[in-house]
């Protein structure tokens, strides 16, 4: 199948080498990085992990949102997204891809990054991080895969998939809740010390995945001649109605139970990303802005008569989207180390040589994406075109 | 290898680099390049070597006058330890170091304070936590706290530069070499390691003092500010201090149990 990827448009190819140059590039900052330290980064000794977590934490997220196709159509029947599941099995396996680089590009020491698998530590939920994220990367590359190549020879998949299917629905709530185990069991770290970071990152999910897969089932339909279907869509749109939602409620019980209670240790935290603590306060806009479009996004999805135009539909979901982003990708982590331990305001931002390192691995990501995709959607539309 | 590295770290933690770095040379070609019918090595501890249960420290901040009398304290271990002194303040390593009360006990900080203390530099350092955070939160072992003595220590040859541990200790007392530290050390040891870029440090208690038979440098740069002893014996200098006098530790609440005492 993968003789699909190869032939293409010129666009097609104009788009794969415009994403292997930026891979380049970024390849170059990684070996900068990697020959003289982390050093060239923003981080510091207060605010110890930064952009590249920050992102790996969000794409956990748009990995694991694959559940919400697969789970309607395997365990309730919804024949309607048949059509679409490998796109979201497809996203998972890239999404998982760029997060397993994320964590390789923010170790000090790469080469030694076996050494997790060597010492084997239950304890520790980094092992727990790495066993759940490798898995689900295997598990939807091979179901993804055979499901996809079963339909192309108009046969049914083998049986012996249907118990790996049924095991990547509870697997891909495990990535996220696992992920979040990492920050929120943290004795010392009040903004993350919340039994609610759990559901807080699987409803930011389940809004963020469904609305990039609408976006992507959009992009598709016009750019090619398959058809994901507009009740598709209009179905992922319910889904991102109602996680969106339940991400905001999420939010208010924090910053309920956080304000009433008026825990010094907890609240400082959101001063500070929200009006500043000491006098700092750089991503006092950032968070507003996230605040604002994930707002937006509820007052434009909910009312089914703004849902079902495609403009606002697609507004909505780049709102939720950067929203959930801004969120994840620049919130959550910075957020939970200012203050420091010690009560001091030492902020973070992303230095040039970080950020183009991200850009690199997101284009490494989107160039699998796009491979898959194109493997995905040619078959397809010699199927249902 | 059959006695794996770990095993030969705990045992030669205490032994071979009691007696200096050039036995510690021989121990490890010992083990390496042993043939079939050689036995094994059989290593020793040092006779002299402190032992304890579970070291602890006791800083009376009383006899802290002025910033003239922890400055020693700093400067002694920072150099017997090869810390180097980073030029960017944000990639700063330190292992012992001073701050005001509010920072070093925010939980306790109030407005209206002695004007003693808050005049008062607090030494703070690893707490060598009974319960210490970052030793779970490792997912390599790098971090682990030696069940012999409570010494929570590093092996900087397998810390893999996550820095999960950096996020879990409450007090701030782990560094990340985020460049090539060895630039930066002003007067080498070369009987102590010094530490690559991309793996985290912080204050070992002195361990490889200890297994020599004498106090950590800091405790005898100190004149009697820091006292250090086995906090589970009865009879030791720690204990006497703590059952004297009223102690406070940093950040109790969080459970860690910091083995390391102030007396204020
Ligand atoms: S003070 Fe921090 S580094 Fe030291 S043992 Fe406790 S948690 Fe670990
Ligand atoms: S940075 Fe090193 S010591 Fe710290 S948790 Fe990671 S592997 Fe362990
Ligand atoms: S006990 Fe040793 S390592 Fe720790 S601060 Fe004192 S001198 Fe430094």
């Amino acid at each position: 199948m993968l003789e699909k990827a190869i032939k293409g448009s010129k666009v097609y190819y104009g788009w794969m080498l415009a994403l292997l140059t930026l891979i380049g590039v970024g390849f170059g900052f990684y070996l900068w990085q990697f020959n003289s330290g982390l050093g060239i980064t923003g981080l510091s000794r207060d605010v110890s992990w930064g952009f590249y977590i920050a992102q790996f934490t969000f794409l956990v997220g748009v990995a694991a949102s694959a559940v919400m196709l697969v789970l309607p159509y395997y365990l309730h029947d919804y024949k309607a997204f048949g059509r679409i599941t490998i796109l979201g099995e497809f996203l998972a396996v890239s999404s998982v891809t760029m997060c397993l680089l994320f964590i390789i590009v923010d170790l000090g020491q790469p080469t030694r990054a076996l050494n997790v698998l060597l010492y084997p530590t239950p304890r520790s939920v980094l092992f727990w991080d790495m066993i759940v994220l490798n898995g689900y990367l295997l598990l939807n590359l091979v179901i993804g895969w055979k499901v996809l190549e079963a339909e192309r020879n108009n046969v049914h998949y083998p049986m012996w998939l249907k118990p790996l299917i049924y095991l990547s629905i509870p697997w891909a709530v495990s990535i996220h809740t696992v992920t979040a185990f990492l920050y929120c069991g943290l004795p010392g770290r009040g903004f993350w010390l919340t039994a609610i970071l759990a559901p807080r990152f699987l409803s930011s999910a389940f809004a963020a995945g469904p609305a990039l897969l609408i976006l992507l089932c959009l992009f598709v339909r016009r750019i090619s001649k398959f058809d994901p279907g507009w009740e598709q869509i209009q179905s992922l749109a319910k889904i991102v109605t109602y996680a969106i939602i339940l991400n905001v409620f999420f939010f208010l019980c924090e910053i309920f139970v956080v304000f009433y209670s008026q825990l010094p240790e907890h609240m400082d935290h959101f001063k500070y990303l929200f009006v500043g603590l000491q006098g700092k306060g750089s991503l006092i806009p950032f968070m507003w802005t996230s605040m604002i479009l994930m707002v937006l996004a509820i007052i434009l999805l909910v009312p089914s008569q703004f849902r079902q135009n495609e403009t606002v539909l697609t507004i909505a979901c780049i709102a939720v989207f950067i929203g959930t982003w801004i969120d994840k990708g620049i919130g959550l982590i910075s957020g939970g180390f200012v203050p420091n331990p010690l009560h001091y305001v030492n902020e973070y931002a992303p230095s040039f040589p970080e950020l183009m390192i991200t850009i690199g691995v997101y284009a490494t990501g989107f160039f699998i994406l796009s491979v898959l995709f194109k493997i995905a959607v040619t078959i397809k539309e010699e199927l249902y075109a | 290898m059959k006695s794996s590295r770990r095993n030969f770290l705990k045992i030669a933690g205490i032994t071979a680099l009691g007696v200096g770095a050039r036995p510690a040379i021989d121990t490890i070609a010992a083990v390496g390049g042993r043939g079939p019918t050689e036995p094994e090595p059989i290593l020793k501890q040092n006779e002299k070597a402190l032992t304890a249960k579970q070291w602890a420290m006791v800083v009376d901040t009383r006899k802290i006058k002025s910033e003239k009398d922890v400055a020693p304290l700093y400067e002694a271990c920072h150099k017997i330890h090869n810390v180097p002194d980073m030029p960017i303040k944000r990639h700063e390593i330190k292992w012992i170091w001073p701050e005001q009360f509010h920072h070093a006990f925010p939980d306790l900080h109030s407005e209206f304070l002695s004007e003693k203390i808050h005049h008062t530099t607090f030494p703070v350092l690893c707490n060598h936590c009974e319960n210490p955070p970052c030793v779970r939160v490792c997912p390599t072992k790098a971090t682990f706290k030696r069940e012999s003595d409570g010494v929570v220590v590093m092996d900087y040859h397998r810390c893999i530069g996550c820095r999960f541990c950096l996020a879990a200790c409450p007090y701030g007392a782990r560094s990340f070499n985020f460049f090539d530290p060895r630039e930066h050390i002003k007067e080498i040891n070369l009987k102590f390691a010094r530490r690559t870029k991309g793996v985290v440090e912080k204050c070992n208690f002195c361990v490889e003092r200890l297994a020599e038979g004498i106090e950590p440098a800091c405790v005898e740069a100190s004149k009697g500010i820091l006292t250090f002893g086995d906090l589970y014996d009865p009879e030791s200098e720690v204990r006497k201090l703590i059952a004297e006098n009223f102690t406070i530790r940093r950040k109790i609440h969080l459970g860690t149990s910091p083995a390391v005492y102030y007396i204020v």
